[in-house]
């Protein structure tokens, strides 16, 4: 009898757990409408397509726990000891073995070619330079440092726009972010774009997107950095093209205005390094790349190997 | 099977009798620098419980301030034997906080969890296990415990020194670990790693002493296939360890030197500390070299504190259903598939890193083969159980939690091993759950249940199972109920190792969640006080034991208990494999390995059972 209750105790519990897989794909969609304790909201369209491949994943994973808990349980409580039982005598089964080494495997490696695409689309297809706003971003202990080409469509010139935390893009355009660390590494992360990219002092790493609906969004820092870690925030708006223009050429003029009373020399040299390729390694033959860190620009050349 | 050969013919060196007679030895020769493998192995328990106490403490600090930020530590957290210079007035400083999950981290992974999987286990089981008077190098096994402690103590004395601990995370990365500027440590980030330099060797000591052990030192008749799975899993794990504690302990040589020498190998050029440039370092080094090093130790790193889990479930879980374990062979191969294959997916811990992502495709595959050779364990697992007598002991609640929780550690590690899904979830408290699901929920719980197992064995006495049986079910509750909602916070996009969620405004809604995890963690953490507590009083007034009370089959049972120093009286010869439970060649239901069986009742039975 003690046998019993316990058994089936034992039932309850594995069975609550076992059904915390299922409630969890349906239940938590649910609940999540009201109390948004799930995904945050696709903001991008690889976002949806990043909750897709997450989906079909927790699907899998779910109907194999579930399987794996039922079974666990049944055969809990239906081999419990008995009094005067015999264990049958029972070394194993080749056959099953390789059923269940092929089937796992199968089911795994798709799941791989399943999320190879996907993963080629974030990191690897960017969209064409001249295709895409682009946006050299370089984190450093506690903030975003971002610049703009400004006027003459050139980075690391005197016209560049810089802002600190603040990052406006606008709606339905492609977006190219660069990024480089200045002191250590961080992480570029839009929950609602679902995806995140390290910044690396000494390399250059890119990731993009393309917001089709204007709207405000956090960037969070997601690579341990230091004690103001957790602070490490920046703020990003997606305007319409039209309000990016204004907000754009706002900060232009802001910036001519700065720029008009004595002419400010650039502190760059001229050469390879210093002007817009500063940030990407230039195409072509060229023996020496660098990057240019901080905001004395061109005071630093350093080889960057940026694994790309 | 092999064993049907071996009966017949009775091996020649059984009569070899224990020759050396052991003079008194001092309380000093006997319990403290003992060369006796047992003692060693129970020494590595109790040093890998105080830090597991210790780990487990600062995890609670760490779960405080996520659960009710900025307020004072209470009483009960022992909030005054925190140093002011974390924690002023008692209130968890954003420093302190990454001090508290750098510290925690390290105690649990390399003070906590490998001791006790590999210096507990594989010193107490290995010698019993394969019919070995003790260690081939008693000495080195010595030294490996001995050193292991100055380690333990130079990490505990960083928490003492100027600017605190270490806080750039167990993983370390650099920059942010080879400038003391950037963090604001110094000594103590130092500390740390001369600390695991020292760990280090006495690791590999350790390993070095297992090897040869089992390679060299095994009884008559106990072929590679007879051996005992725990023996099997710990062997395994002792060639990862033997390969992968230099790379990390180069890698930590690298870091000492950019950190003191001013070298440069995980420091590009051009770095600035706060606007201004860096001092000191001429650059040309490269950060990501520490990630490809690190991990290339890391992941391994993790097998080494589960294999041995997996083992120990292995042995549990056909001593309590009485029945052969489901595909003896199966489980060797499964795990060393997972050794061979964990030597090759360390990049999946580097996709968001700026690591070429046509690497990231080719990692992401292997580690999606890796998941195989564990779902073959699951099977095999269950497989054991199907048609057995399963008896609910202690040690088989813990031994099936593993089961259970493994599992769900296992296919959550699925998501992260997908490149798309890991750009959402990768350093998210997702990737927090999953770790404690394979390390808690796995590791800790095999040690639960390896300790109640053997702790007659190593004492003499049984474990009380009623305070055990209490002790179980609040853990795997309490720890499903800290450990299940970090994967919701995780896929909400809470990011790991940030000091005040409430920071941003798309985190602030989950505070909800994070209360009720830290509430959990404590209810878990102060249920972990019921185990020690039954551990010491069960030392003292437990039931006596005798040589075999869980009527298992292999050598360590057919001992006294506790073991006397060397083992065995008579080396013993084996006859057949370690899991000849509910045999038809016995009347009882277990068939120790060393009882030879009736050739004529051997014929009957033959084709029963085999396959
Ligand atoms: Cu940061
Ligand atoms: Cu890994």
């Amino acid at each position: 009898m003690i046998n019993r209750i316990r058994a089936y105790s034992i039932a309850i519990a594995g069975f609550l757990l076992g059904s915390a897989g299922t409630a969890l794909a349906q239940g938590s969609k649910v609940v999540a409408r009201y109390h948004r304790y799930w995904l945050p909201d696709q903001a991008t369209a690889i976002a949806g397509k990043v909750d897709d491949m997450f989906n079909l994943i927790l699907w899998i994973t779910s109907v194999v726990f579930v399987l794996v808990a039922v079974v666990l349980v049944y055969f809990l409580i239906r081999y419990r000891a008995r009094p005067g039982g015999k264990a049958i005598f029972y070394h194993g089964n080749t056959r099953l073995e390789i059923i269940w080494t092929v089937i796992p495997a199968l089911i795994v490696i798709a799941l791989g070619f399943l999320s190879k695409d996907l993963w080629s689309q974030i990191k690897q297809q960017f969209p064409a330079e001249n295709d895409a706003l682009v946006i050299d971003v370089r984190p450093r202990q506690f903030q975003w440092d971002i610049r703009y080409a400004g006027a003459d469509g050139k980075f690391n010139t005197p016209d560049d726009i810089t802002t600190i935390n603040q990052l406006h893009v606008p709606a339905g355009k492609n977006v190219l972010i660069k990024l480089t660390a200045q002191d250590v590494i961080h992480s570029f992360f839009v929950p609602e774009f679902r995806v995140k990219q390290d910044a690396v002092p000494g390399m250059v790493t890119k990731t993009w997107f393309n917001v089709p609906k204007p709207g405000h969004f956090e960037i969070a820092c997601a690579e341990l950095c230091g004690l103001g870690h957790y602070r490490m925030r920046g703020y990003l708006t997606v305007d319409t093209q039209a309000d990016f223009d204004a907000w754009y050429s706002k900060q232009q003029s802001e910036k001519a205005a700065q720029l008009a009373p004595p002419p400010v020399a650039p502190a760059a040299p001229t050469g390879g390094s210093t002007t817009d390729s500063a940030l990407i390694p230039p195409k072509g033959d060229t023996a020496t790349h660098g990057t240019v860190t901080g905001d004395s620009a061109g005071a630093k050349k350093t080889d960057t190997a940026t694994g790309k | 099977m092999e064993s049907t050969a071996q009966v017949l013919e009775r091996p020649h060196a059984t009569e070899e009798h224990h020759g050396h007679a052991h003079p008194q030895l001092s309380f000093l020769e006997k319990y403290v620098f003992s060369l006796d493998h047992k003692v060693i192995g129970i020494q590595f328990m109790f040093s890998s419980l105080f830090f597991l106490l210790v780990g487990g403490w600062l995890a609670l600090l760490v779960r405080w301030q996520l659960g009710f930020p900025g307020q004072a530590i209470p009483w009960y957290l022992a909030g005054f034997l925190v140093p002011e210079s974390i924690a002023s007035a008692s209130v968890i400083q954003p420093n302190t906080y990454n001090t508290l999950f750098t510290m925690h981290a390290t105690f649990m992974v390399f003070f906590a969890i490998m001791p006790m999987m590999i210096g507990l286990f594989g010193n107490f089981l290995i010698p019993l296990q394969i019919g070995a008077r003790d260690m081939a190098f008693p000495v080195l096994n010595m030294l490996s415990f001995w050193l292991s402690v100055p380690a333990g103590l130079l990490m505990l004395a960083s928490f003492f020194v100027e600017g605190g601990p270490a806080s750039a995370g167990w993983t370390s990365y650099a920059p942010l670990s080879a400038v003391a500027d950037f963090t604001g440590v110094g000594v103590g980030q130092n500390l740390w790693g001369i600390s695991l330099l020292v760990l280090g060797v006495s690791s590999i000591m350790g390993a070095i002493n297992y090897i040869t052990t089992i390679i060299n030192m095994r009884a008559p008749g106990m072929t590679m296939f007879r051996m005992p799975l725990p023996t099997w899993a710990i062997f395994i794990t002792a060639i990862l360890l033997l390969l992968a504690i230099p790379v990390l302990s180069a890698a930590i040589g690298l870091l000492l030197m950019d950190r003191t020498l001013h070298t440069s190998f995980f420091i590009p050029a051009g770095l600035t500390v706060t606007g201004n440039p860096l001092a000191g370092h001429t650059g040309g080094g490269q950060p990501l070299l520490w990630q490809h090093l690190f991990w290339f130790f890391g992941h391994p790193e993790v097998y080494i504190m589960i294999l041995p889990a997996m083992g120990i479930t292995s042995e549990i879980l056909a001593v309590f259903a009485r029945k052969p374990i489901f595909g003896y062979r199966a489980m060797i191969f499964s795990i060393s598939a997972i050794a061979f294959l964990g030597w090759i997916v360390w990049g999946h811990h580097m996709f968001q890193s700026g690591m070429n992502p046509v690497l990231g495709t080719t990692f992401m595959i292997s580690t999606m083969v890796i998941a195989v050779p564990s779902a073959i364990k699951v099977f095999n697992w269950l497989g054991t159980l199907w048609g057995g007598q399963i008896q609910f002991t202690v040690p088989m609640l813990n031994a099936l939690a593993f089961v259970s929780m493994f599992t769900i550690g296992g296919l959550s590690g699925i998501f992260m091993a997908s490149t798309p899904v890991d750009s959402f979830i990768h350093d998210t408290y997702f990737i927090v759950g999953h770790i404690h699901y394979v390390l808690f929920g796995g590791s800790l719980f095999a040690g639960f249940a390896g300790i109640t197992f053997w702790f007659p064995k190593m004492f003499g006495r049984m474990m009380n199972p009623t305070i055990g049986k209490i002790h179980f079910w609040l853990t795997f509750i309490f720890f499903n109920c800290t450990f299940f909602p970090m994967h919701i916070l995780g896929i909400a996009g809470h990011m790991r190792r940030i000091f005040d969620p409430n920071e941003y405004p798309h985190l602030a809604h989950l505070q909800p969640i994070n209360t009720f995890i830290t509430v959990s963690a404590l209810l878990l953490g102060f249920t972990q006080l019921i185990f020690i507590a039954n551990l010491f009083i069960s030392l003292r007034t437990g039931k006596r034991a005798g040589n075999n009370p869980w009527r298992s089959n292999t050598l360590e049972w057919t001992v006294p208990s506790p073991t006397g120093h060397g083992n065995f009286e008579v080396v013993p010869t084996v006859y057949h494999g370690p899991y000849e439970y509910s045999s038809p060649m016995t009347d009882e239901d277990f068939l120790p390995q060393d009882q030879p069986v009736d050739p004529e009742r051997m014929k009957l039975a033959q084709g029963m059972g085999h396959h």
